[in-house]
């Protein structure tokens, strides 16, 4: 099965291979998939299957517990309105009804032009600047009917630098150097205690101590 | 209009008088960058943690009774204490999954910080003898993602991290790893579960303890981003130096973030247990009371799980101890304000409804429970309420967390305080921390629900001779 291209095939291959068990890269790889085409195809999840030694069913039943992972294609823009009590006690209600009139769906649906996606969402963590909102989980902070109008036709002429096309999250990865890295530790590789701690031994037989 | 004295590249963080202990590198923008860390002193607390050896920096750990920042309050030198002698290789996972209502400290850590954080995790591995770990960071926090990631790529460049670190035997890797939107994840052996590639649902302890039973079956620390925050600072500077602040059970500063109806809400770092309620809401260095025109009506303590404090609770210290005698918890660091506008059926609601969608399903009571809790409270909301609605939510409640629940003193009808925690029929605190809103907001503004009550019961409630087993045929019909 082949879905990912070749960059994003090498850059699963590391990913997978900073995990003792290759499982354990499923979610990281969901998101590179998302990232390659905005929402998780049936063929990116039998690659992710194949690559890390799972069933497409085992993927799906993983991916399916996590919201942010679409099974279908969604906006190029996902709007998450944050409801939660912090933003509920500053209007958010109000501010969804706002952005369903604007954008012309309820919540969970998506524009006919397929730009937007909005979303009902929980909280999203910047509750001292409510209401608030992510854009393809890039801030929006005390937003106002105005503010989501603008942020809208930003969007839609191209005019919002930060926020990159739904799937993308962050614009850097980490690279461990191949030279540099102290590699992954499998539990049945590591069963003596690591080198470091015989300084606790040294220092007992020279001093005594406990 | 409020005056926010926030440090604009940093939004929400207020920069305060008190001591800086985790946010000390906040003023600058650049705070994110190997640049700005080095020549503010990071590492610094990574070389002095080498110069000792891993028992004595766990000594100092322990001696700082430094509490853990995610919510349980265990001491972190404690927890360290647990893993099975010899039953190698031990891992750390480091709980980057704020999801917590009202909770933001970690992330402005990650994002703001991530060196402090790096080296933080490196003095815990070489400590204890955990030979990997693994970043977890919660999903739709992209840029701390990204700030992590660029902080390890350098701090790798640098010899920080990695192989042989600093010219030493002390050799780890961290790991970046990121989720996809659960709440539950949070709880540490769910996040566990996550890591390992599964859906998050937590596992029974015992004998899951992760420190006896973690990550691929092996001993496992998981810790908070701000417990371990603290870390540079603490190798730096010492235990003593770190008990003269805060009290003497809890040492130290802590984040909070404080929202809903402040004059100037943010997150502040404040010193705990010697910092009151009161002072936190009304100080001017602070919150600066209660929006113009109003008072304070409820407030939650310690995020969307702990129990609703009042008026008579203001004066308590940040302190776990107190605040758990008196019906609730610190938690999180989450203290959400409401003034006499609010309807308190309808803010507990939107915290049940929270519950509702984040129960993972794997208990009964809660995945039934708190799905119940949501239908009648929307319906009493709705004006389709039924007197025995009330009765019908605590018997739910009682399912999911039998016995009296933790609640804070009501003065005025002589009512005690009832400590925290409280007891639980599942595996993990999710399905009791959505009896909290219900029981808070029953005790206290009873009357509220009473008003918004305008059916009758369809058999009356004298005449029938088991009224919760009608009542509760009723709902399921």
């Amino acid at each position: 099965m082949t879905y990912f291209d070749d960059s994003n095939l090498a850059t699963a291959r590391e990913i997978i291979s900073r995990y003792p068990r290759p499982k354990s890269a499923l979610i990281p790889l969901l998101h590179l998939a998302q990232e390659q085409d905005g929402w998780v195809t049936d063929d990116a999840m039998r690659q992710i299957a194949e690559l890390t030694g799972t069933t497409p069913a085992e993927v799906k039943g993983t991916g399916s517990f996590y919201e942010m992972f679409k099974f279908h294609p969604v906006g190029t823009y996902v709007v998450n309105v944050c409801t939660n009590i912090a933003c509920q006690l500053l209007g958010a209600e109000d501010l969804l009804a706002h952005a369903e009139a604007t954008l012309g769906v309820k919540a969970g649906g998506t524009t006919a032009d397929g730009m937007f996606t909005l979303e009902d969402v929980e909280c999203i963590a910047a509750c001292t600047e409510a209401p608030c909102l992510q854009v393809n989980y890039r801030y929006r902070l005390r937003v106002s009917d105005a503010d989501f109008d603008a942020l809208i036709d930003d969007l839609r002429h191209g005019r919002a630098d930060d926020v990159p096309e739904h799937g993308t999250l962050a614009l850097v990865r980490q690279h461990i150097p191949a030279d540099t890295g102290a590699g992954i530790v499998a539990p049945e590789d590591a069963r003596e205690a690591p080198v470091w701690l015989a300084r606790n031994a040294k220092a007992d037989d020279a001093g005594g101590e406990s | 209009m409020p005056t926010h004295a926030y440090v604009p590249h940093a939004p929400g963080y207020v920069d305060n008088d008190g001591p800086k202990i985790v946010t000390a590198r906040f003023p600058h923008e650049d705070s994110f960058t190997i640049g700005r860390a080095e020549a503010t002193g990071a590492y610094l607390g990574l070389k002095a943690a080498l110069d000792r050896r891993p028992s004595e920096v766990h000594d100092e750990v322990r001696n700082a009774t430094l509490l853990g920042r995610g919510g349980a309050g265990f001491p972190a030198g404690v927890k360290w204490g647990f893993m099975p002698p010899g039953k190698y290789p031990y891992y750390l996972v480091v709980n980057g999954d704020e999801s917590e209502p009202g909770t933001y400290k970690d992330r402005l850590l990650m994002e703001r910080d991530p060196h402090q954080l790096i080296e933080g995790c490196l003095i815990a591995c070489y400590a204890l003898g955990l030979q990997q770990c693994f970043l977890y960071v919660r999903g739709e926090m992209a840029l701390a993602q990204e700030h992590i990631a660029m902080a390890l790529n350098d701090a790798y460049a640098k010899g920080y991290v990695g192989k042989n670190i600093l010219g030493t035997d002390f050799s780890v890797d961290i790991v970046l790893t990121w989720g996809a939107g659960a709440y539950i994840v949070g709880e540490e052996t769910a996040l566990i579960e996550s890591l390992e590639g599964n859906r998050g649902m937590p596992r029974l302890k015992p004998p899951y303890f992760p420190a006896a039973i973690g990550l691929y079956g092996q001993p496992t620390i998981v810790n908070n981003v701000e417990t371990l925050s603290n870390l540079p600072w603490l190798m730096r500077n010492g235990a003593d130096q770190y008990k003269t602040y805060g009290s003497d059970d809890s040492p130290g500063t802590r984040m909070f973030a404080v929202s809903g109806h402040v004059r100037r809400p943010g997150v502040y770092e404040v010193e705990q247990g010697v910092t009151t309620f009161r002072e936190l809401l009304y100080g001017d260095n602070f919150c600066q009371g209660i929006r113009d025109g109003h008072e304070l009506k409820m407030f939650v303590p310690g995020g969307g799980s702990a129990p609703w404090f009042f008026e008579e609770q203001l004066d308590l210290p940040l302190e776990a101890r107190p605040v758990g005698a008196a019906g609730s918890m610190l938690g999180s660091g989450a203290i959400v304000v409401m003034d006499e506008t609010t309807d308190a059926v309808k803010a507990a609601l939107r915290l049940v409804r929270f519950y509702a969608r984040e129960s993972c399903g794997k208990c009964t009571p809660c995945r039934e429970g708190t799905t119940w809790e949501e239908r009648i409270l929307q319906r009493i909301l709705d004006g389709e309420g039924r007197p025995s609605d009330i009765d019908l939510l605590l018997d739910i409640a009682d399912n999911i967390s039998p016995g009296p629940y933790p609640v804070a003193a009501d003065p005025d009808r002589s009512l005690e305080a009832i400590p925290f925690p409280p007891k639980q029929t599942t595996i993990c605190p999710l399905g009791p921390s959505s009896v909290a809103p219900i029981t808070s907001t029953i005790r206290r503004f009873r009357h509220e629900y009473e008003a918004k009550i305008t059916k009758r019961d369809s058999i009356p409630v004298a005449s029938a001779p088991v009224v919760a087993e009608t009542v509760a045929e009723e709902v399921i019909a």
